[in-house]
């Protein structure tokens, strides 16, 4: 795995934490089939965390930020985002999907669509945002992400890690809450690994709640103030970022921690 | 310092290539003339072809326009001292007949004027980036005047059939909130196909009786010829592709009812052949009418041909449905569009785009199984080829009239297809 050498200082002064509960996952199961992914997660994410959440493939880690925008069902336990519950009502879910932002290890963005129409799309259609004040947004946070210039082209037209910016635009022009990381850097080149992170780390930088499965290490140890480790659905360890890289507890947080980092 | 090492000191600048390699020349070298053989084949298969095209236009150009019957034409063409030659006589005399069946003459003015505005009523959907948007207007009013203009009658027939949909958008609108989308959805449907079925004709003729506002009718005996086949054909491709799309989605759907009314649906119209659904149009549907009723045997072809076409229409799109990842899916889901939106905004216009060419298909195999509708007893082109055959002056005549009628759908076909491709390429957002 890349490792990432901060280069740029990180801002700090922003990235609070406050005692106000973000997301409350509590006694959380969830099956596939007879399989079970997820075994009683008990998860309380504060307003203002970063967390960055990693371990092994089929450990259920994608599974557990998909279950908190309901992409995914849980069988048991209680999800509550932003101090909604998630059941099986779909105007509840509809309301936490669009308060929490999501970016996908495969950007999923809609190639039909110019940038600038995948970025407008949901404030028009689920905010009712007029149209001209949508593309506003969009263009503001276009720039933020360093591309404005392509807004008129269409996914296919750019790279790996310009369409995974512009898929954190797109949620940010929700104006989300809470942002969502799947692998957003696994699909991508090396080079275009640091554009992305770089992204991530401005939006840390502002205060954002954010969850983030991610490989990068460098990332967790420089934004993070909370890593959890997960293995066979269920979280086995979770610690501030120096402990847990400087004095991981568990022997499989060691061994993980050993095949990533030590090669 | 070993020996391969080696660094560049100038860059090469871009060169022309090789003169034999492009142009017409390097086409020709590569396509035709590549190997001794190939260009064999190409002499042999150049040779072929003129052989062909001589005989042919030695056919296709006889003076024989003027003919009274075939006998005649055989005399101008023996005279010519040739041994074969196509007459045209037949063509010339009948082609009013092939286009419009026994449509009274005096009133031509109307299919031709309804395929004007058919024209009209298209443009804003085909070609949308280069009509104003207020033609859309002419779109929406189409589907009530053409039948109108067709089959004439009095004007509150269409109002009232229009009437319908009002009721059934105003049912959507007041029930949906309060009994469910579900029961919403259905009770829009049931009402307005109650009020066409039992209400429409009645308060027409009774709104006819203190304001007649009407044109001539037709009877659809009447109707013949090609009219009859692009008639037929237009509205069964207006109507599938929506009620494909529809049942595209209902198969893929959640919920099992809808589900499997869906799977039943389309299983079982593509498993009957499309004649065995117009005989049953044809002689049995009457069985289930309530005695008197008179449902006109056209529109029953109609609804036959629609129903088999949005069978096959509902699978091709399904295709396209399948073919897009799922990614796309959780991304409109994780923005917070819901089901209808998100198919409207997001999937649809992916997978009918994929399901061009599927799509298109369809239309042209739907087009072209209208003339199924001669088995039934109906006018259509080929119906009335052998009407014209049994008479005296023309029979023996094969090739000229099945030409023609070939030529015309050869025509119509060609356009769908020059049209869907010409789409594809202007939706390909891809690698540009």
């Amino acid at each position: 795995m890349s490792q990432l050498a901060p280069e740029k200082t990180i801002d700090a002064s922003a990235m609070k934490v406050s005692d106000e509960v973000a997301i409350q996952i509590s006694d959380m199961n969830k099956w596939y089939g007879t399989f079970h992914v997820l075994r009683d997660i008990d998860l309380t994410v504060y307003r203002g965390e970063r967390i960055v959440i990693c371990g092994p493939s089929g450990s259920g880690k994608s599974t557990l930020i998909r279950c908190i925008n309901r992409l995914e069902e849980h069988q048991a336990g209680k999800i509550v985002v932003d101090g909604i519950e998630l059941t099986s009502d779909l105007k509840n879910i509809d309301k936490v999907r669009s308060e929490v932002g999501m970016v996908f290890q495969h950007f999923n963005l809609f190639p039909h669509l110019t940038i600038l129409e995948n970025c407008t799309l949901a404030p028009i259609w689920v905010r009712k945002v007029p149209r001209k004040e949508a593309e506003e947004r969009a263009m503001h946070f276009l720039s933020k992400v360093k591309i404005p210039d392509q807004a008129l082209k269409y996914p296919g037209q750019l790279s790996g890690g310009q369409q995974q910016r512009v898929a954190i635009a797109r949620s940010l022009c929700m104006m989300p809450r809470i942002m969502l990381f799947d692998e957003p850097t696994s699909a991508l080149d090396p080079e275009m690994i640091k554009e992305v992170l770089d992204t991530m780390i401005e939006l840390a930088e502002e205060g954002m709640t954010m969850l983030c499965v991610t490989h990068e290490m460098g990332f967790a140890q420089a934004v993070a103030n909370r890593v959890i480790f997960m293995a066979d659905g269920q979280i086995v360890e979770q610690n501030e970022p120096k402990e847990f890289f400087n004095n991981p507890k568990s022997e499989r947080t060691q061994q993980f921690l050993s095949q990533i980092i030590g090669h | 310092m070993s020996d391969y090492s080696y660094v560049r000191t100038d860059m090469l600048p871009q060169k022309e290539p090789p003169v034999s390699t492009v142009g017409p020349i390097g086409w020709a070298r590569t396509n035709l003339f590549s190997g001794v053989f190939n260009s064999v084949v190409t002499v042999l298969m150049l040779a072929l072809v003129i052989w062909i095209l001589v005989n042919l236009l030695s056919w296709v150009f006889t003076p024989t326009w003027a003919a009274q019957s075939l006998s005649e034409c055989r005399e101008i063409i023996a005279a010519l001292g040739k041994e074969h030659g196509a007459c045209w006589g037949v063509i010339r005399e009948r082609w009013i007949q092939l286009l419009f069946g026994f449509y009274p003459s005096e009133l031509y003015w109307r299919p031709i004027l309804t395929l004007i505005l058919l024209f009209v009523a298209m443009a804003p959907i085909l070609f949308s980036e280069r009509v104003p948007r207020q033609l859309l207007y002419v779109s929406a009013a189409f589907p009530f005047l053409a039948p109108w203009l067709m089959w004439g009658g009095t004007l509150w027939l269409p109002l009232m059939v229009a009437f319908g949909i009002v009721i059934g958008y105003a049912v959507l609108k007041v029930l949906s909130p309060v009994i469910g989308t579900l029961g919403g959805t259905l009770a829009a449907i049931i009402l307005p196909i109650l009020c066409w079925v039992f209400a429409a004709g009645p308060v027409a003729q009774g709104l006819h009786g203190i304001i007649p506002v009407g044109i001539q009718g037709v009877e659809s005996r009447l109707f013949g010829g090609f009219m009859l086949s692009v008639w037929i054909g237009v509205v069964a491709i207006g109507i599938s592709l929506p009620l494909g799309i529809v049942l595209a989605l209902g198969r893929q759907s959640d919920l099992m009812i809808v589900k499997y009314m869906s799977v039943g649906f389309i299983e079982f119209i593509r498993g009957v052949p499309l004649i065995t659904l117009l005989f049953v149009a044809s002689t049995l549907l009457n069985i289930f009418m309530p005695p008197g009723t008179n449902f006109d045997i056209i529109l029953r072809v109609m609804i036959m041909a629609t129903l088999f076409a949005s069978a096959y229409m509902a699978e091709v799109i399904r295709g396209g449905l399948a073919a897009l990842p799922r990614g796309q899916y959780e991304a409109a889901d994780a923005l917070g569009l819901d089901y209808w939106r998100a198919q409207r905004l997001i999937i649809m216009p992916q997978a009918l785009k994929i399901s061009i060419p599927g799509i298109v298909s369809t239309f042209i195999g739907l087009f072209k199984d209208t003339t199924l509708v001669s088995i039934i007893g109906l006018l259509d082109p080929l119906g009335l080829s052998g009407s014209i055959r049994a008479d005296a002056n023309w029979n023996g005549i094969v090739w000229e009239l099945y030409g023609f009628i070939a030529l015309l759908f050869f025509l119509s076909c060609f356009a769908m297809s020059r049209y869907s491709m010409h789409l594809e390429r202007k939706l390909r957002t891809d690698h540009r």
